[in-house]
């Protein structure tokens, strides 16, 4: 609770003129029943009318003054809940900006999405709908049962033996309900990830002929549903009905200890119909505070699933780093014994015990069957993780003594799941630097060989891509993400399988101009085709996490086994021809 | 951040700008459109729906078979507020009697005794009213969620393909909430509310006329007054929700693409532009938060000064006419009771349009055309041989935009026919066309010598299976999945079918084998895997026509491979349509056919494409691209 302090304190006005104004409502709403028996006990029963109109004119004044609390109230209320949660959304937009990979894959892109946009929607409304019942509903209880022992001692001690008792009904009402709601929603999470099979799946079923039995497993989780709706519904409304009950036992008390009150003379009349009323606001209040609760646990799910992220230790910095200044100036690689796990206590290692030098300026290919490693070995080069075991220097510092900015510079990569924002072709390009000059722009953009079909669209590089960049085609789109990497002029390209949906001839285009243009930078090159990586200097065969062939084409051609299975998969005919 | 910065995102988001100076004019625009903003404002205004007699004529259809039970309601809802109307009365003649000569204890308690009774009626009434509506409310959703997954299923594929998943979900959910919100309780309360506010007229008139009189004069200034506070507060939500819109859309596409940010070092630049989206957010919501907030206030306030006024009328009533001071309190009390219903009402409007522009969407999907049904002469094959022939067959999925262009070409059953060819050529069209998601334009698709428009549907799907390039699996244990291509496949064929996929490796190694579930679509898997599962789907299945539309196309080359073996015992038995993108896996094809722009332009084996020196042999020397 104590971080959360931190965006209350710029708004506290706010925080306490809310509900404070909120207080002239409640203390309206507590003042309007007694004038109102000074109306029947004094005015009406003296045949003073002029008296009637006096306190009916402070009445009037009365209920001014409310309207124009609960106004300021709410004015207060508003700002102090919606500048709390722009200002809370923004911390955790900052913090997610500085999750590590790590932190990225544990918590998933959709939740970290729910968690900035609904989740703070909630906490906003619990704050709002707190700090304009803060005051009102316990205020108007605590008033109305002062007001009522000003009244009458004896009869307010009514309250003191109903509240106790209602409080625990209504407890108990909520107590009952809570669990049968969680499961309700867990009955609302299934049927709704049958109805998402069921469309993305349609193609399946339909060709199956599935149907019958995709309706009939939809009636199963369906009427599941119902089930549970009812069984949660049944007990919320019971809360109504006994509400009432008390409510009603309060009355039938009040009126009848009140009347004896009054056939002995020891109460005026009019106290009697303001008590009534007394009666009806404790209750009425209190009802209001289960409603609150009841609200705010969802609310409160969603402030822990935020603080879980604000809370989250970046696990990746570059506090510690000794050489913050040094940009990567060459590009030369070297891995010695570098071991990594995905998770700390999983049995297998992704990267096994990998050692390797890459000279500033090779071009490196990597090649090898899904999932032995290639996109984490390349990773740790922008250090994108961290290594359990080992190290990883460029140019003969570990990556970890650069500051993150200066490495991540120096190193562009092409990520293997690749996306382009919203907004025109040029505004992407200049991700890779937002200065570059129009030159700069289209020499990185023919490199990559997306100059020509750029120039073919109506708009040129002012051409409006979707989001995730819907309107161009695969190979396109990847080789806008080369462009784009490219004009960040850095020291090592890495390109993780960025070329699969780019044809052969395309392909070679772009390597010819790697060959020509980018000689000083360091390249290396993840592929699933052999002939992406055949020329180059160096190919790495990587199985299991481990490195287990490396040199050239004819060297491995040669004497690795893993190599030459790959490129007669691939190349077979060639062979036979 | 700088001014020029500033600027630039000034200009990019300039309809959140003139949404804020002009809220009044225009839809969403294209931005706003995106990511999930447009849900959570139940409390606040919507726009009434265009169509909303015939939408609740249907949405009552729903209700029929629950008239006994929507009557036992209605008398509970009379005896209800009947019971509250006549408890808060029976105040009068006690407090009378309290004050004159005769009152006395044994009196008073035989009149509470009485109210005691009335306010047990009363609580029983509500009790059951709200317990048989629940009832009859959720039974009404079953319903209507049945009707809208049956019928949904049920539309053509061309349905799926040009509305967004998203979208359709959305029906199911959002639209469907505010549907039960309004059946479980606006119903009841609109009919309360309408017995309440006449009860209560009846009991003021009955009261005294001068006194109701008065009262009811002050509910147009009510009502005026909340006119003004909706008005300005739909205003204010309409750019709170544009301003959302915006901005949801651009968190979810940044953190989506985080790992690009990150990359790029764009963190600065990222948080810059969020910031500035954020805090327009802000600067709109606190007003409309703040006009949604005082709609109580105001008419609380209101309701407190027609209770004043009341109050100093009824007080000199008293003096000048005599009016009894039972009669001043329960009128009092009316005044309130009567101005209550008014407030809940403005505030159910909002309910009732929701709800009946979500029921609207409802129907709307539930009045789609369903995919024709059989003609009444169509066959059934039994069996199917496979023996396939496409002649001179034209289609578009637009009239005015035609994909495939005079196509001829058959196969016999057991043969393999690989289709190559760039994105768009009309490859997956072909597919489309022969299992009839989509109706070709001209020319026919026979099998075995009959019109596939002549055979029945389902008959015609359950002879063909299919392995798609983007995998889809069902929530359910891997065992589960595979038998899905038949459901009376016996364990041993699952893993029969498994091991000709080369599945059954990976499976045992799962924790707990076959029958590890699936969640999400197949998560825990990686897409190889899920594709080699999806072929076992194919395989368990004894139709004998298979249609393989890049189905190996995440597999890598060594492990498709590995499979190869298993896929040629697959085919061999069946006619089977091979698309691909790596032209290594169609080489052993009986014919290939090479598309371009919807025409067959080359066509022969393997020997005979690269003989040809044409498309075939430019793209398989890597010559030209296959995008």
């Amino acid at each position: 609770m104590k971080r959360y302090m931190k965006y209350v304190r710029p708004y506290l006005y706010a925080f306490i003129l809310g509900p404070v104004l909120m207080i002239t409502e409640v203390v309206g709403e507590v003042l309007m029943p007694s004038l109102m028996a000074d109306i029947i006990n004094v005015g009406a029963l003296n045949h003073d009318v002029g008296y009637i109109v006096g306190k009916g004119i402070s009445m009037i004044g009365v209920a001014l003054m409310m309207m124009v609390g609960g106004i300021g109230g709410a004015w207060f209320a508003s700002k102090a809940a919606v500048s709390f949660s722009a200002d809370l959304r923004k911390d955790l937009f900052q913090k997610i900006q500085t999750f590590s990979f790590a932190n990225i894959d544990k918590f998933s892109t959709g939740s970290l999405v729910t968690r900035l946009t609904n989740d703070i929607t909630q906490v906003q409304n619990l704050i709002m709908m707190s700090l304009r019942m803060a005051m009102r509903a316990p205020g108007m209880l605590i008033g109305a049962v002062i007001m009522a022992f000003i009244m009458n001692r004896q009869l307010a001690m009514i309250f003191l033996v109903i509240l106790p008792l209602m409080v625990v009904a209504v407890a108990i009402v909520i107590r009952t309900a809570f669990p049968r709601f969680t499961i309700l929603q867990k009955k609302l999470d299934a049927l709704n990830s049958n109805i998402q099979e069921m469309l993305t799946n349609v193609r399946v079923i339909k060709s199956f002929v599935r149907g019958s039995y995709e309706e009939e497993r939809f009636a199963h989780s369906n009427a599941d549903l119902k089930q549970s709706g009812l069984n949660a519904f049944k007990i919320v409304i019971i809360q109504m009905p006994v509400v009432m009950l008390f409510m009603n036992t309060t009355t039938l008390l009040v009126v009848w200890f009140g009347g004896n009150q009054i056939l002995t003379g020891r109460m005026p009349v009019g106290d009697l119909t303001a008590f009534t009323t007394y009666v009806v606001q404790v209750l009425s209040s209190l009802m209001m505070l289960a409603m609150v609760l009841l609200t705010s646990s969802r609310a409160i799910a969603s402030l822990k699933r935020i603080t879980e992220v604000l809370d989250t230790q970046v696990d990746l910095t570059d506090e510690n780093a000794r050489y913050g200044q040094v940009p990567v100036k060459h590009g030369k690689i070297e891995f010695q014994n570098v071991s990594f796990r995905y998770y700390k206590n999983s049995e297998e290692k992704v990267l096994d015990d990998i050692d390797l030098v890459i000279e500033a300026g090779q071009t490196v290919g990597i090649i090898g069957s899904t999932g032995c490693g290639k996109t984490t070995l390349v990773s740790m080069i922008p250090r994108l993780y961290d290594v359990d075991e080992g190290k990883v220097l460029v140019d003969g510092i570990d990556v970890k003594d650069y500051s993150l900015k200066n490495l991540r510079d120096g190193v562009g990569m092409v990520l293997q799941k690749n996306v382009l924002f919203s907004g025109t072709i040029q505004e992407n390009l200049r991700w890779g630097d937002e200065n570059a000059s129009e030159e700069a722009l289209l020499e990185a953009s023919r490199s990559a060989q997306a100059d020509e079909f750029v120039q073919n669209f109506t708009d040129g590089y002012e051409t409006e891509l979707g989001q995730g960049g819907v309107n161009v085609s695969g190979g396109q789109k990847q080789r806008l993400c080369i462009a784009r990497a490219l004009l960040k002029k850095p020291k090592i390209l890495i390109l993780d399988d960025s070329t699969s949906a780019v044809d052969t001839a395309t392909e070679a285009k772009i390597r010819e101009t790697f060959r020509t243009t980018l000689k000083d930078t360091t390249k290396l090159i993840i592929a699933q085709r052999i002939t992406s990586v055949m020329e180059a200097d160096q190919i790495l065969v990587m199985d299991e996490g481990r490195i287990v062939g490396r040199g050239r084409h004819e060297e491995l051609m040669k004497d690795c086994e893993a190599y030459r299975e790959i490129y007669d998969s691939q190349m077979r005919e060639e062979v036979l021809a | 951040m700088d001014q020029a910065r500033k600027e630039r995102l000034m200009k990019k988001y300039a309809y959140a700008q003139t949404a804020a100076d002009a809220p009044g004019a225009g839809g969403p625009g294209p931005k706003a459109g995106r990511g999930p903003g447009g849900r959570g404002g139940r409390n606040m205004p919507v726009k009434k729906p265009a169509n909303s007699k015939q939408a609740i004529r249907r949405l009552f259809s729903y209700l029929e078979n629950d008239i006994g039970k929507l009557c036992v309601v209605f008398l509970c809802v009379i005896a209800g507020t009947i019971s509250m109307l006549a408890g808060s009365y029976m105040l009068r003649p006690i407090i009378n009697s309290l004050t004159q000569a005769d009152g006395s204890s044994q009196k008073l308690f035989r009149s509470l005794l009485l109210m005691a009774a009335v306010y047990a009626v009363g609580i029983l009434a509500q009790y059951f009213q709200q317990r048989i509506m629940i009832s009859i409310s959720q039974g009404a959703l079953e319903r209507i969620r049945n009707d809208l997954f049956c019928k949904v299923q049920r539309l053509p594929v061309r349905f799926y393909d040009t509305n967004n998943n998203g979208d359709i979900m959305s029906r199911f959910t959002n639209d469907l909430d505010a549907v039960g919100d309004m059946l479980n309780n606006t119903i009841v309360q609109i009919i309360s509310g309408v017995i309440n506010i006449t009860g209560t007229l009846c009991l003021m008139l009955y009261t005294n006329v001068w006194l109701t009189i008065v009262t009811v004069l002050m509910v147009p200034l009510m009502l005026k007054l909340a006119g003004m506070v909706v008005t300005r507060s739909r205003r204010f939500y309409k750019a709170q929700q544009a301003a959302l819109g915006t901005l949801n859309g651009y968190i979810e596409e940044t953190i989506t693409g985080q790992k690009v940010v990150k990359v790029f070092c764009h963190e600065e630049v990222a948080q810059e532009e969020f910031e500035f989206l954020n805090y327009d957010l802000r600067d709109k919501q606190i007003f409309a938060q703040f006009f949604g907030g005082i709609m109580g206030p105001v008419m609380n306030g209101s309701g407190q000064i027609s209770y004043s006024v009341t109050a100093i009328v009824g007080g000199i009533l008293c003096v000048l006419r005599g009016f009894d001071l039972g009669g001043l309190t329960v009128f009092v009390n009316y005044s309130r009771q009567f101005t209550r219903p008014i407030n809940e009402f403005s505030m159910q409007m909002n309910t009732v349009f929701s709800a009946l522009a979500g029921a609207e969407r409802v129907f709307k999907i539930m009045d789609e055309e369903p995919e024709a049904p059989d003609s009444p002469e169509a066959v059934t094959l039994d069996p199917c041989q496979g023996h396939v022939v496409l002649q001179d067959v034209t289609f578009g999925y637009n009239p005015d935009k035609t994909i495939l262009k005079h196509i001829s070409f058959y196969a016999k059953p057991g043969q393999k026919i690989a289709l190559v060819g760039s994105t768009g050529a009309g490859k997956t069209t072909i597919t489309n066309l022969i299992t009839r998601f989509y109706d070709i334009d001209s020319g026919s698709i026979t099998i075995d010598g009959i019109d596939i428009r002549n055979i029945k549907r389902e008959n015609l799907r359950s002879n063909i299976a299919m392995v798609l390039q983007d995998t889809h699996l069902f929530t359910g244990t891997i065992r589960e999945n595979i038998r899905y291509g038949r459901l009376d496949a016996t364990d041993e064929e699952v893993e029969a079918a498994a091991k000709l996929a080369s599945a059954h490796h990976f499976i045992r190694r799962l924790e707990h084998g076959y029958d590890t579930m699936i969640e999400g679509d197949g998560a825990n898997l990686s897409q190889g895997q899920r594709q080699l599962l999806n072929i076992a789907r194919a395989a368990i299945s004894k139709a004998p026509i298979l249609i393989l539309d890049e189905a190996t196309s995440s597999v890598d080359t060594r492990t498709e491979r590995h499979i190869e073996h298993g896929m040629d015992r697959l085919m061999a038995t069946r006619t089977t349509f091979v698309i691909a993108h790596r032209l290594s896996t169609v080489r052993n094809a009986n014919a290939i056919m090479v598309l371009e722009n919807g025409e067959i332009i080359e066509r022969g084996d393997h020997d005979e494409l690269l003989a040809m020196k044409g498309r075939y042999y430019e793209l398989y020397t890597g010559k030209t691209e296959l995008d």
